[in-house]
C-alpha cells in the first residue's frame, strides 16, 4: 500500500468522518493537542535550558531529566492521542500540505533524538563538561521542536 | 463613543484591514503567538507542578522561580504583543466573540491568582521552600493556576470558530446578550459605523 492509499484509507475511517461532521470535535481535540505540546515543551525545557546554561543548576542534570521524564512522556502521549484523530480527519489535506511534511520530518527526527542520544546524555552529567557540545545538543532539540510547532500551526493556514 | 463603535472604526482603519488581509503577516504573528504560548504554558506547568509537589520535589521552589520565571515573563510579553496585534486585525468580531470575552475574564482571574500568590503566599516561602510537598494553600495556588491557564488556552483556540458570531442567527437570547449582538446593528448604524 502506498502512502497516498494509506492517507485515503485514514480519511475514510468512521472516526475521521465523525470528526469531520461534528462542528466542535476538531476544535476541542486541537485545543488538547496544543496543551499537550505545551506540556511536552515545558518538560523538554527543564533539561534543555540547563544544557544551554540557563536552567536550574543546583540539581544534577540526570535528576532534572528523571523528574521531567514522566511529564515528557505524558505530553507526547497526549499529543499522539489527539494528533492521530486530527490527522485522519484531514489526512488528504495533510498529504498535499508542505507544512505537514515539515512537521512530520521534524517530529521523526526529534523523537529519535529524544529517545536515543538525549536519553543517553541526560543519564549522567558528563556532557556539562563540554559546554559547546551540550549547547549544540539543546539547540538542535529546540529547533526541531520549533519545526514541529511551526509546521503544525501552518497546516491550518494552507 | 461605545466600545462597539470604537472597534468598528478601528477595524476600518488601513492598518487593521491591511494586517487582516495580509498574506503572511497575520499567519506569522499567530504562529509566534502559539509558539510563545507553548513556551509560557510549558514553564508555568513545570512551576505549578512543583508547587503541587508533583515534580522536581527535591529542587527548592525559589530555585525554580529564579530559573524559570524570566522565560515565563518573556514569553508572556511576546504573547501580549502578538495577541494585541491579532485583536487589532479583527477588533469588532473579537470583541463580540464569546470565547474572547471568557478568555479576558479568565486572564483577570489568573492575574488575581498571581497577585495573591506573590502578596500572600510567597513572602512566607522560607518555611516551605524545600518541602517536597508544599502546604495546602501553596498547592491550591498551583492547581488554580494550572486550571486557569488550561481554560484560557482552550478559550483562545475557540475564538477562531464562529458558532456564536452575530451574523449567525438565530442564537439564544442569552448568547446575543453575552456577545452584545442584540441591538448591535442599530447601535452602530445610529453612530454612523458599520
Amino acid at each position: 500500500m502506498d502512502l497516498l492509499a494509506f492517507f485515503n484509507w485514514c480519511y475514510a475511517t468512521p472516526l475521521a468522518a465523525t470528526i469531520r461532521e461534528s462542528s466542535w470535535m476538531f476544535p476541542v481535540i486541537e485545543a488538547v493537542h496544543l496543551l499537550g505540546f505545551g506540556l511536552t515543551l515545558g518538560a523538554v525545557l527543564m533539561t534543555e535550558l540547563r544544557l544551554l546554561g540557563f536552567g536550574i543548576d543546583r540539581q544534577p542534570l540526570h535528576k532534572l531529566a528523571a523528574n521531567a521524564q514522566p511529564w515528557l512522556l505524558g505530553g507526547i502521549t497526549v499529543m499522539f492521542a489527539s494528533g492521530i484523530p486530527l490527522f485522519i480527519s484531514e489526512s488528504m489535506k495533510a498529504y498535499y500540505s508542505f507544512a505537514f511534511w515539515v512537521k512530520m520530518a521534524s517530529l521523526v527526527m526529534v523523537l529519535i533524538y529524544t529517545f536515543t542520544l538525549r536519553r543517553r546524555i541526560t543519564r549522567t552529567d558528563s556532557i556539562l563538561d563540554r559546554p559547546r557540545l551540550s549547547r549544540a545538543m539543546a539547540l538542535m532539540s529546540l529547533t526541531l521542536w520549533f519545526g514541529v510547532a511551526w509546521g503544525g500551526r501552518w497546516i491550518g493556514f494552507s | 463613543m461605545s466600545f462597539l463603535a470604537f472597534f468598528s472604526w478601528l477595524g476600518d482603519t488601513d492598518w487593521s484591514s491591511g494586517l487582516h488581509g495580509s498574506q503572511y503577516a497575520y499567519s506569522i504573528i499567530e504562529s509566534l503567538h502559539v509558539w510563545t504560548l507553548a513556551l509560557f504554558f510549558g514553564t508555568v506547568a513545570m512551576f505549578d507542578l512543583r508547587l503541587l509537589g508533583l515534580s522536581m520535589r527535591n529542587v527548592p521552589v525559589s530555585e525554580v522561580v529564579d530559573r524559570l520565571l524570566p522565560w515565563t515573563i518573556a514569553a508572556f510579553a511576546i504573547m501580549v504583543v502578538t495577541g494585541s496585534l491579532l485583536f487589532f486585525a479583527i477588533p469588532l468580531r473579537s470583541f463580540q466573540n464569546i470565547f474572547f470575552r471568557t478568555k479576558m475574564l479568565l486572564l483577570i482571574a489568573a492575574a488575581l491568582n498571581i497577585w495573591l500568590f506573590h502578596a500572600r503566599i510567597y513572602p512566607g516561602i522560607a518555611t516551605w521552600d524545600s518541602a517536597a510537598r508544599p502546604p495546602r494553600r501553596v498547592r491550591l495556588a498551583g492547581g488554580i493556576s494550572l486550571a486557569l491557564w488550561t481554560c484560557i488556552i482552550i478559550c483562545g483556540r475557540m475564538i477562531a470558530y464562529n458558532w456564536f458570531d452575530c451574523d449567525r442567527q438565530p442564537q439564544a437570547d442569552i448568547i446575543n446578550f453575552l456577545t452584545s449582538c442584540a441591538g448591535a446593528a442599530s447601535d452602530l448604524a445610529s453612530l454612523g459605523g458599520n
